[in-house]
């Protein structure tokens, strides 16, 4: 053990005991619970449910599912990364903060939207795509896209033009160049973005069940059923083993084709739309309209009043609803939202600074990698397990001291950083591995501690993305419901708990409020995502 | 210069308060005492749907002089999960809203501690029978039955339904959607509706039902608001599964008529309760609470808070209600002992039946 390995497990720990304290604890109670019900561990119980056909099925299912809308987030979200963040128009800037709106908007809304539209006797009622899979994908698709857009659009803006531009000199088409030198550079980012898209797709809950009528059943709604409803802990206890088996393999892949030399980077100043962008440029207003008609469909829904045009949806936003359907008004739980968002944010950029650091370091020896490899992989994981699991994990594990935390105003918090730590931390990864380490070391040989020469070579890189993995979080913490929803206490509701207990509560001003409160919590979004992006204009003179 | 500060300082502080996480202190809001540390404490565990006025809620504080927490999240069955799997540890000191499909879990699992409260006059009715209300009190009643518009059908001349038979009849095709009784709790209701109605043959009348086209969504939210004609999302369907209660929501201004109505003959009951938990920090305080949700003041609040009906018989309900939210005289009531012997098959089989 030398001091750089020292050094580098002491920035690990706080990430690792978070983790462990708020995830690994609670998962493996939740599962001992199920598997010793008696205090005796059964296995034959655990074979039995995995062996089901049932089973079977659900899993293919969620699998064929995941896979697909990763693949169509891929394909629509790269042209766009492109688009938006390697060229320059007018509204550039608007546009990639309302690409992230769909990230936030509850899946209740955005169901009875998409349902809307697909019904027979809808706009798009001809394709007859209500309660197919298709529509789940599409659904799926529509929440996530975001992803690939922010986290490839990232390592993009970050890209050195001058190897494809060596490319083009020497002969290369533009179809050439971006085969042969621009994908190889992304592959890292564009793996990360479409493990993050795959891992949130197969552990998706409502979506699934709003979108297929559930006809259809995945891992996640099926141990939520196992869980909730017929309470057969030990099935949903295999289910949840099954799931994390699912997810390391994938991790493991994931990792494996992820690992490339690193590419040196010099942020390429983006160029003027021209006529060879028209392929990116047609996906992209795709893109644009396929988010676009449901993110209509609801703002114009939230106008209509009596069959008429009227704000007074918006005006109720200041009030608890139609007979006091809520205990505080939209505004408060808005406020309570952006609170509890700033918390979440600067626990996952904190923490997941430290992760991206300590992972992306240059390994010396085989075990050190592995060991870098697994806490990579480790981190990703609360995206993959059961938000049920880990819900009810949380209640069962951390009531006694020293961790009686469960009634903690923090555990909330908390939980939306776990959901948006793996989004700082595939932001992060790409760019810092980028970084030649040789530059660290001229940095050191000319004199530099390691603190300017953290300031001078790491920071200037990696400051745009940072930044967009903090507005990301802050997106993820905003929309977060599912683990919300478990922990949040009755005073302290954020902003999509109240649209669900509105949409609960009969009365159709309360409808209306839920839909206008939507619209809220999406012009939040994108406003926060604007801000962000002014700011990363700002900062980039200051280097 | 400047700028750089503004970057440097964020992390500092970020890499600076993740170490807060370990000492347990809150940031994000109001300081909170430790659950159980003072005797002058009790907290109440409740699902989402759970409210009553702030009035009522500060005049059970003034009176007993303990401060009420209210920890409310999660539907029914959640709630009842919860505090199964945290019996040893009780999340709590009293809790609300276990009901009668979930009640014997709840049993089953010791969650309850022996009540000692005198139920008032009319309450006995509604007690779980296996337990005779010496740990679970009711608290209050409500029924899911089948809604129709019937502003639909009279623009089209046509008799509305009124039984379960007349859902399947041709006639009404394609003009039902109901809640799925895997993921929502009046979709649960209505499947044991059907169990009580055809006994042994519930599986062959739902296949009646599918087969004239009724549309099954994922709870109550999509079917009312997203499918229902008058949901207000320009839904398609005329019949609905909603609640006895609802048509006093859809009496439109001006008028002195709703434009729904709920089928008597359809309903089945939903009876929510409230009890003690066992190894609770503050016994005494959760008696009181569960006294204070019979007596007459929280009865009567019950309707405009809740959308639920008192047990009580001697409390008055509001004047909308009295006028458009009828209660069925004869509902179908499934014994909590047979739901807890037979849900995982009848849940089990219907899912087979639906999703095919």
């Amino acid at each position: 053990m030398n001091r750089r390995l020292l050094g580098l497990l002491a920035l690990a720990l706080v990430p690792v005991v978070v983790l462990g304290v708020f995830f690994v604890l609670p998962v493996s109670g939740m599962l001992a619970l199920g598997l010793r019900p008696d205090g005796v561990l059964d296995p034959g119980a655990v074979v039995e449910v995995l062996t089901r056909s049932r089973t079977g099925r659900v899993l293919g299912f969620t699998l064929w599912s995941a896979a697909a809308a990763t693949a169509c987030a891929v394909v629509l979200g790269l042209p766009a990364a492109y688009v938006l963040h390697r060229t320059t128009f007018p509204l550039r800037r608007v546009l990639r903060a309302a690409l992230l709106v769909p990230f936030v908007l509850p899946t209740v809304v955005v169901g009875v939207a998409f349902r809307q539209l697909l019904r027979d006797g809808g706009p798009l009622g001809v394709l007859g795509l209500d309660g197919t899979p298709v529509a789940i994908v599409l659904g799926l698709v529509f929440f996530n896209v975001a992803v690939v857009v922010r986290v490839v659009g990232g390592a993009w803006e970050a890209l050195d033009g001058r190897a494809g531009q060596a490319a083009a000199t020497l002969g290369a088409s533009p179809a050439q160049v971006f085969r042969t030198v621009t994908v190889p550079a992304l592959r890292p980012a564009i793996v990360s973005a479409a493990t993050v898209v795959f891992l949130f797709c197969a552990t998706a809950f409502g979506i699934v069940l709003t979108l297929g009528g559930t006809r259809y059943a995945t891992v996640e709604t099926e141990i939520y059923l196992l869980t909730v409803q017929v309470f057969d802990l030990p099935a949903a206890a295999a289910l949840s083993i099954l799931q994390l088996v699912v997810v390391v393999g994938l991790l493991v892949l994931a990792q494996r084709a992820r690992a490339v030399a690193p590419v040196p980077r010099a942020p390429a100043r983006p160029r003027r739309l021209g006529r060879s962008d028209g392929v990116p440029v047609a996906v992209t207003l795709l893109l644009l309209a396929f988010v676009a008609i449901p993110i209509g469909s609801l703002v114009a829904g939230s106008l209509r009043v009596d069959d008429g045009w009227s704000l007074a949806n918006y005006a109720a936003l200041g009030t608890t609803g139609d007979r006091e359907a809520l205990q505080v008004t939209v505004t408060q739980a808005l406020a309570n939202s952006l609170r509890t968002a700033v918390d979440a944010t600067w626990m996952a950029v904190g923490t997941g600074l430290l992760v991206a650091v300590v992972v992306t370091r240059r390994s010396r020896t085989a075990a050190e990698r592995r060991v870098r490899g697994a806490l990579d992989g480790f981190f990703m994981l609360p995206l993959g397990v059961s938000a049920v699991t880990l819900g009810f994990g949380l209640l069962i594990t951390l009531d006694e001291p020293p961790l009686d935390l469960r009634d903690s105003p923090l555990l909330v918090p908390v939980a939306q950083a776990l959901v948006a730590l793996p989004l700082v931390v595939r932001t992060l990864v790409p760019v810092l591995s980028g970084i030649d380490d040789r530059q660290r070391q001229a940095a050191a040989s000319l004199g530099a501690g390691p603190l300017r020469s953290v300031l001078t070579v790491d920071l200037p890189v990696l400051w745009k993305p940072l930044l967009a993995g903090a507005g990301f979080a802050f997106a993820a913490s905003l929309g977060e419901f599912g683990a919300t929803s478990f922990l949040a206490r009755e005073d302290f509701p954020t902003l999509p708990l109240v649209i669900f207990r509105l949409l609960g509560h009969p009365g159709e001003l309360n409808y209306g409020m839920a839909l206008a409160a939507s619209v809220l919590l999406a012009s939040t979004t994108a406003v926060v995502m604007l801000l962000v992006e002014r700011l990363r204009v700002a900062s980039v003179g200051a280097f | 210069m400047k700028r750089l500060l503004l970057v440097v300082l964020p992390l500092a502080l970020a890499s600076g308060g993740c170490s807060l996480i370990g000492t347990g202190e809150g940031q994000s809001a109001a300081p909170e005492p430790e659950p159980g540390a003072s005797p002058g404490t009790v907290v109440l565990v409740t699902h989402e749907s759970f409210a009553l006025p702030k009035k009522l809620l500060r005049q059970f504080e003034d009176e007993s002089g303990l401060d009420l927490e209210v920890r409310a999240a999660g539907d029914a069955g959640e709630l009842t999960t919860k505090l199964a799997v945290t019996s040893d540890h009780p999340i709590g000191d009293a809790a609300f809203g276990v009901d009668n499909t979930f009640a014997s879990r709840a049993l089953d699992e010791d969650v309850f501690d022996s009540l000692d409260v005198a139920l008032p006059a009319g309450v006995e009715e509604y007690v779980v029978p296996a337990d005779g209300g010496e740990r679970l009190a009711p608290v209050d009643v409500g029924h899911v039955c089948v809604n129709v518009d019937t502003t639909w059908f009279a623009e089209r001349d046509l008799a509305p339904p009124a039984s379960l038979d007349d859902l399947a009849d041709p006639a009404y095709e394609g003009l039902f959607v109901t809640p799925s009784a895997l993921s929502s709790s009046p979709g649960l209701a209505f499947l044991l509706t059907t169990v009580a109605a055809y006994g042994d043959q519930w599986p062959a009348y739902w296949e009646d039902l599918l087969a004239n086209d009724t549309l099954i969504v994922d709870g109550w939210t999509d079917a009312y608001y997203g499918d229902f004609t008058q949901g207000g999302e320009g839904g398609e369907r005329p019949v609905v599964l909603s609640y006895d209660s609802s048509p006093a929501f859809t009496v439109p201004k001006g008028s002195d008529r709703s434009s729904t109505a709920a089928l008597l003959d359809t309903c089945s009951r939903q009876v929510e309760y409230a009890g003690v938990l066992a190894g609770a920090a503050n016994p005494d305080g959760a008696r009181q609470l569960v006294e204070f949700l019979l007596s007459p003041e929280v009865q009567a609040a019950l309707p405009t808070s809740m959308y639920v009906f008192p047990v009580r018989d001697d409390v008055e309900l509001p004047d909308d209600w009295a006028e458009f939210a009828e209660q069925p005289a004869d509902p179908y009531v499934v014994d909590p002992d047979e739901i807890a012997a037979n849900r995982d098959t009848w849940l089990q089989e219907w899912r087979d039946l639906v999703t095919r």
